[in-house]
């Protein structure tokens, strides 16, 4: 690693990060609801996520220099206690969300005097710290049910925060409402599957878990319990047909929201999917193997090209990268469902750098669209001639979503290609390739529109965006050009990641 | 509010008020030994402040019990609730060890006893809190349009 942060903190503290990392903003939460002035709040927000991210840096350091870190709450031994668990998988996304987060705060000072009422920023700034513990804490855990307490902890609070959005738009309260129901189901599947897998095992820790399976595995409680929690971490995550909630809530939420859960809350859903597959089933299990060819592989292929083609139809740029990030979400699921150490590997891959275009893509819309008011695509016409700088960073993440060489988006394409060939499922590249040409189209009409449109009177208006907008957002759109050019940090985490989910083939 | 209307249920409301909220703390400190405990004292509080605003108005209970005191009353309770993981961390334990709450031998369960203590009141805040900042923001909610106005 070429970092070291370890050695900068005291022993005590380097015992206890598992649980510091989501204890520090979770009990940050509480205080910014009652703190009376919106900027304090921020700058507590701020702190807390900062403190989060050293801790996470610190935890990717300590996993590759160690090895996986167990932590015991309250003292009491796992299998019986919920036990925090922090290996090769759930560090990178550890990271992953507590940066993102950082560059949201910093992105939401400036959209939140526009978009929220005053009264209610505190308040906002408390849902979003809460909301980020949760995802942190979905990622952390060891113990399948705590993943359900964490998981609608960060639900609960996205919800809040999409509803927000309502008050510029009224649609959003429909959107929020929708995914509310979408997303107890999710979660109430979720919970229906682990309830099920007690029922045979007698055990909710994900190790105990995955000793215990085996002997069950051909029981019909497993196959339930399995079928499940498939279905409920697939509301989550967006997979193709689950996906309805998911426009709507993108388009209609304030932008800082949308930045945040384009880029945190579907992957954090993702990496519990695969936790849950690898690491309590297993990919040897029968069952498992048939879910993944002839369930998530077709239905990755369909989001794939479907999503895509109605991300080319729509007519607000928010609602056309949603549906892209759903078919985006069918890409790592075709890396997962290949189900060898190498398609996981690219799948998580393709996760982080999905993460980083997308996140600046919403940045960059949300930086226009805080003077321009607006994210219809017409309305945008133009606009890079007003705002070069906000439109460059937008050009270079879509690039990169439609995998140029030389960004992000290339080098995990690329290895998705790799990945399914060794398999020798040539039918995924040419999935991909189909989807990417679809890419090429819809960002194609994004770059048109704002570049080579010229700026009518309702672009008038229209300035660059603030420089806490701009920092944010080029720090990402850099972060795309970096690890296009040189990857090895990324696939490095992932190689790591993907070996905890295949253990014994290397050792 | 006029006075002449509910007098039977505003005077027995007086008198069962006080008798709830009292209910309340039996079930919250004698939890350990019977069914009960913070979350379910947490709510009969809170039914008892939801009486009194059926029976006397929103307003007036919003003006006794304001929203940003129940709001900041559930956010004391949760903070209550994670310093004593805090305080069992600083005192070189796990998050939420309540052994490491006070210090004593390893034969001592004093602090078990205390850290569910605490713990309990953190929910009883948090959950009252909680239930009045619902009830209040759906029962003082101003209807957008008016009856009329259909």
């Amino acid at each position: 690693m070429p970092f070291d942060i370890v050695s900068l903190l005291p022993d005590a503290l380097v015992r206890h990060l598992p649980a510091l990392v989501v204890v520090f903003p979770m009990l940050l939460a509480p205080i910014t609801a009652v703190v009376p002035s919106w900027r304090v709040a921020w700058a507590i927000v701020l702190a807390g996520i900062v403190g989060s991210v050293i801790c996470a840096f610190a935890l990717v350091q300590v996993v590759y220099a160690d090895g996986t870190l167990s932590y015991a709450l309250g003292g009491w031994a796992p299998p019986l206690g919920i036990e925090f668990v922090v290996d090769k998988m759930n560090a990178p996304i550890l990271l992953l969300v507590a940066i993102i987060g950082t560059l949201a705060t910093i992105y939401a000072l400036p959209t939140m005097v526009k978009e929220i009422p005053e009264e209610k920023r505190a308040l906002f700034m408390s849902a979003f710290i809460l909301c980020m513990a949760g995802l942190l804490g979905v990622a952390v855990t060891g113990d399948a049910f705590n993943l359900f307490v964490f998981l609608e902890i960060s639900s609960i609070s996205t919800y809040v925060l999409v509803a927000i959005g309502g008050m510029n738009d009224r649609r959003a309260f429909t959107a929020a409402f929708n995914y509310l129901i979408m997303g107890s189901i999710g979660a109430t599947f979720y919970v229906i599957g682990v309830g099920f897998l007690y029922a045979a095992t007698g055990t909710l820790n994900m190790t105990d878990l995955a000793a215990r399976i085996p002997e069950v595995a051909d029981s019909t409680t497993i196959h339930a319990g399995f079928a499940f929690i498939v279905v409920g971490l697939g509301l989550k995550l967006a997979m193709f047909p689950l996906h309805q909630w998911l426009p709507n809530a993108y388009a209609y939420s304030p932008n800082f929201v949308t930045v945040f859960l384009a880029a945190t809350a579907t992957k954090v859903a993702f990496y519990a999917l695969v936790r849950l597959l690898f690491s309590v089933f297993s990919p040897a299990l029968e069952f498992q193997q048939m879910t993944f060819t002839w369930v998530l592989a077709p239905l990755a292929a369909i989001a794939a090209i479907t999503c895509s083609f109605q991300a080319v139809f729509q007519t607000d740029i928010k609602r056309m990268l949603a549906y892209s990030s759903v078919a985006q979400v069918g890409y790592m699921l075709l890396g997962l469902a290949l189900a060898t150490e190498l398609g996981l590997s690219a799948g998580l891959f393709h996760l982080i750098n999905h993460a980083m275009m997308k996140g600046a893509l919403f940045m960059a819309v949300g930086g226009v669209a805080l003077s321009l008011g607006s994210s219809q695509l017409r309305d945008f016409a133009g606009v890079a001639r007003k705002a070069p700088w906000t439109m460059t960073a937008m050009a270079i993440a879509a690039l990169s979503l439609v995998g140029v060489p030389l960004t992000a988006g290339f080098l995990s394409k690329v290895a998705l290609f790799k990945a399914a060939l060794v398999e020798g499922w040539w039918w995924v590249v040419v999935v991909l390739a189909m989807s990417s040409v679809l890419a090429v189209l819809y960002v194609g009409r994004i770059l048109e529109s704002t570049f080579f449109k010229t700026p009518g009177p309702t672009q008038m208006n229209v300035r660059e965006a603030p420089i806490m907008l701009l920092l944010p957002l080029w720090v990402l759109a850099l972060a795309n050009i970096y690890f296009g050019i040189d990857a090895s940090f990324i696939t490095n985490l992932t190689d790591g990641a993907a070996s905890i989910a295949f253990p014994g083939v290397r050792p | 509010m006029n006075p002449d209307h509910h007098v039977i249920l505003r005077v027995t409301g007086k008198f069962l008020i006080p008798i709830i909220v009292l209910f309340a703390l039996y079930v919250q400190f004698h939890g350990e030994l019977s069914p009960g405990g913070g979350f379910q004292a947490g709510v009969i509080i809170a039914v008892g402040v939801i009486l009194y605003a059926l029976i006397f108005g929103v307003v007036d209970a919003m003006k006794r019990i304001p929203p940003i005191f129940s709001r900041s009353l559930a956010a004391a309770g949760f903070f209550i609730y994670g310093s004593v993981g805090v305080w069992s961390l600083i005192n070189g334990g796990n998050f939420l060890d309540y052994d490491f709450l006070v210090a004593e031998g390893p034969e001592g369960h004093w602090g078990q006893h205390i850290g569910i203590i605490i713990i309990e009141i953190g929910v009883l805040f948090a959950v009252a809190g909680s239930m009045l900042t619902i009830f209040y923001s759906f029962a003082g909610r101003a209807p957008e349009i008016d009856d009329e106005d259909w």
